[in-house]
């Protein structure tokens, strides 16, 4: 990984520790919610739609977070603020230095998804790590056929990317659902997202579909019994894992699942093999 | 080449080999055992033959001496920081057959998994040599032969200490200029073939067992006795998970380090993030976890042995009892059980 550093930083290092941290910048710090914000860092990382970075504040800790968008010279993370690393994280503004390392891990098949219609249901900040694909599909439209978006947020101070979702809303290509899961809000739906997904004309696409689930352990679950239900087939699905992590790198154990470490293998899965995975 | 030794030989030799090598062995230390007057033996370094233990096995693995229980990463000061440094001096590390062939699953961990080989764990690993200490066949918890560790094949020698002193076989070049006028004698090691207990491994490939078998009762019964202290991973030839860990230094905020710690599946909170409910909350659900993976779950994504050497010194630690190899074979009836009920087109067995 490639990246400037930022401060006129003494570093001695073996050229072969794939733990070792890079400062970069942040460049800005966007307010999603209260508690969830996009901060903007500065990086040439090459980095797949869909992976995670270890981002770090020296003398604090280490914390595994999705990419949420990316661009020339710049990585977003969206990142909620529950824990002692993130929390110092909120401390930093524009011009401060986080540390990163990565990426990590599988991202979205986005070529096996090309010319398909795609569908994407998230519960949460489970929009960030499928943010970069949706906005790639936004501004290449011929990338997926079209692209059906349900989006649930648990209420209104839970909703994050508001002018992307705006944004999707009017989109050619997209059909949107955007709900809170109990509260009322104008021109959204109330329920979980496990309700819309009989809406979703799945007769239409024929054979030629994906659809892409990422949000918590639980809304994952029953989203994708849900799914199958409606008569989708497994291999169709693909699911995005979050598990505690200290390395990033198939050592520390944390985040092993059977034989599968989610750091290695994963975060992203095909629900033939997320089904049978059983903490 | 076989060698036959006296005590001030044996010295002689190990104040030669300790120009070129620091030399680990297991030790004895008083009192620190966990009971009152009760001493305990782990790997350390050694200075002179009288201080390795070779008539009894050691509590802890020797394991520590390449992946220690907890080591600097990097240093960090206001705006600068640095990698941890490595000792230039290589290793002889004299273990026994079990704790040699559980290096073969570090490696895997350590050194090969997703491709990434970890640099604290290489530059150490790299420096070691082994002498393989002979086992008089160890004590009512070892089933090496069962988890076929008892025969090493990475080692550069080969030790026998008695009242007498030394009988040694080197097979490593490297090592012969070390026994220069040493009294010559036949010696070849020999390895443990039978224990007194024996284990039998259930066959776990099949996917519907598997699942049956997470839901089975028989974990339940660790709710109740577990106390989830994590002992028995401490313990353990294998285990390789840790937790990263930054801290300042107490009187310098501006100062500090990110290090690695021994980190148990056992205990709780491995699996919580922040702001998550814990996934495995149960002290049943963490050994279903940890029996799964030592019997099962290591060998299906590496191939080639199960992570666990049957050294027994999780039996040996636990302030419970809880007995791994009772554990495995009560996990093989369990199987039985859940394939006949299988077979006769039943459900799972709840």
């Amino acid at each position: 990984m490639k990246s400037k550093l930022l401060l006129p930083m003494e570093v001695t290092m073996s050229n072969n520790n794939p733990l070792q941290p890079i400062p970069c910048e942040i460049l800005n710090v966007k307010k999603e919610s209260t508690h969830e914000w996009t901060f903007r860092v500065a990086s040439d990382a090459d980095v797949d739609h869909g992976q995670f970075m270890q981002l770090s504040i020296p003398k604090v800790g280490e914390v595994p977070i999705s990419v949420s968008g990316q661009g020339d010279g710049w990585l977003d993370f969206t990142i909620r603020s529950v824990g002692k690393v993130t929390n110092v994280i909120f401390e930093k503004e524009a011009g401060d230095t986080l540390f990163l390392r990565g990426p990590y891990g599988h991202g979205w098949p986005v070529d096996e998804f090309k010319g398909k219609h795609l569908v994407v249901i998230t519960g949460g900040t489970g929009l960030a790590p499928v943010r970069s694909m949706v906005n790639l599909c936004a501004d290449n439209p011929k990338t997926v056929k079209d692209l059906t978006l349900i989006s649930g947020f648990k209420n209104e101070d839970g909703i994050v990317f508001q002018n992307e979702l705006d944004k999707w809303k009017e989109h050619d290509h997209f059909s949107t659902t955007y709900a809170l899961d109990n509260d009322e809000k104008e021109g959204w739906s109330t329920g979980l997202v496990t309700t819309f997904v009989k809406d979703i004309p799945f007769d239409t696409f024929g054979d030629d579909y994906a659809v892409v689930v990422v949000g918590p352990p639980i809304m994952m679950k029953f989203t994708g019994l849900e799914l199958l239900k409606n008569g989708v087939p497994e291999e169709k699905i693909w699911m995005s894992f979050e598990r505690k992590m200290s390395c990033a790198i198939g050592k520390c154990g944390h985040c092993r699942i059977d034989e599968t470490y989610v750091c290695l293998d994963g975060p992203v899965f095909p629900y033939t093999k997320a089904r049978y995975l059983v903490d | 080449m076989g060698y036959s030794l006296n005590p001030d030989q044996t010295a002689e030799l190990l104040n030669r080999l300790a120009e070129d090598y620091r030399i680990y062995a297991p030790k004895r230390f008083p009192k620190q055992g966990r009971y009152s007057d009760t001493d305990i033996i782990r790997y350390d370094r050694i200075q002179t033959p009288d201080e390795i233990v070779w008539d009894q096995k050691s509590d802890y693995p020797a394991k520590e001496v390449i992946s220690p229980i907890q080591q600097a990463l990097f240093y960090f000061t206001e705006d600068e920081y640095r990698e941890s440094k490595k000792a230039k001096k290589p290793v002889l590390l004299l273990a026994r057959p079990c704790d040699i062939t559980a290096q073969l699953v570090q490696e895997k961990i350590y050194a090969e998994n997703g491709g990434f080989k970890d640099l604290y764990y290489d530059r150490v690993h790299n420096k070691v040599k082994f002498a393989v200490m002979d086992c008089g066949g160890g004590d009512d918890t070892c089933f090496c032969v069962s988890m076929g560790s008892n025969k090493p094949e990475n080692y550069s020698l080969a030790f026998k200490f008695d009242e007498n002193g030394l009988k040694a076989e080197v097979s490593d070049d490297c090592f012969a200029d070390y026994f220069d006028g040493m009294p010559e004698d036949d010696f070849t090691p020999e390895f443990v073939e039978e224990n007194e207990l024996k284990v039998t491994i259930p066959d776990l490939s099949d996917r519907d067992v598997r699942l049956a078998l997470k839901s089975h009762p028989m974990w339940k019964e660790f709710d109740k006795r577990c106390i989830s202290c994590g002992s028995c991973t401490v313990a353990c030839s294998t285990c390789t998970c840790f937790t990263t860990r930054d801290i300042c230094y107490g009187d310098n905020p501006e100062v500090g380090e990110r290090r690695r710690v021994t980190a148990s599946c056992q205990v709780a909170g491995f699996d919580q993030m922040a702001g998550q409910r814990e996934i495995r909350s149960t002290a049943g659900d963490r050994m279903r976890y940890k029996i799964l993976h030592k019997f099962h779950d290591h060998k299906a994504r590496f191939g080639d042995r199960h992570m666990c050497v049957g050294c027994g010194r999780c039996t040996h630690m636990c302030p419970e009892f809880i007995s791994i190899s009772a554990t495995v074979n009560k996990m093989a009836d369990a199987v039985d059980e859940i394939k006949a009920s299988l077979a006769d087109g039943g459900n799972h067995v709840e």
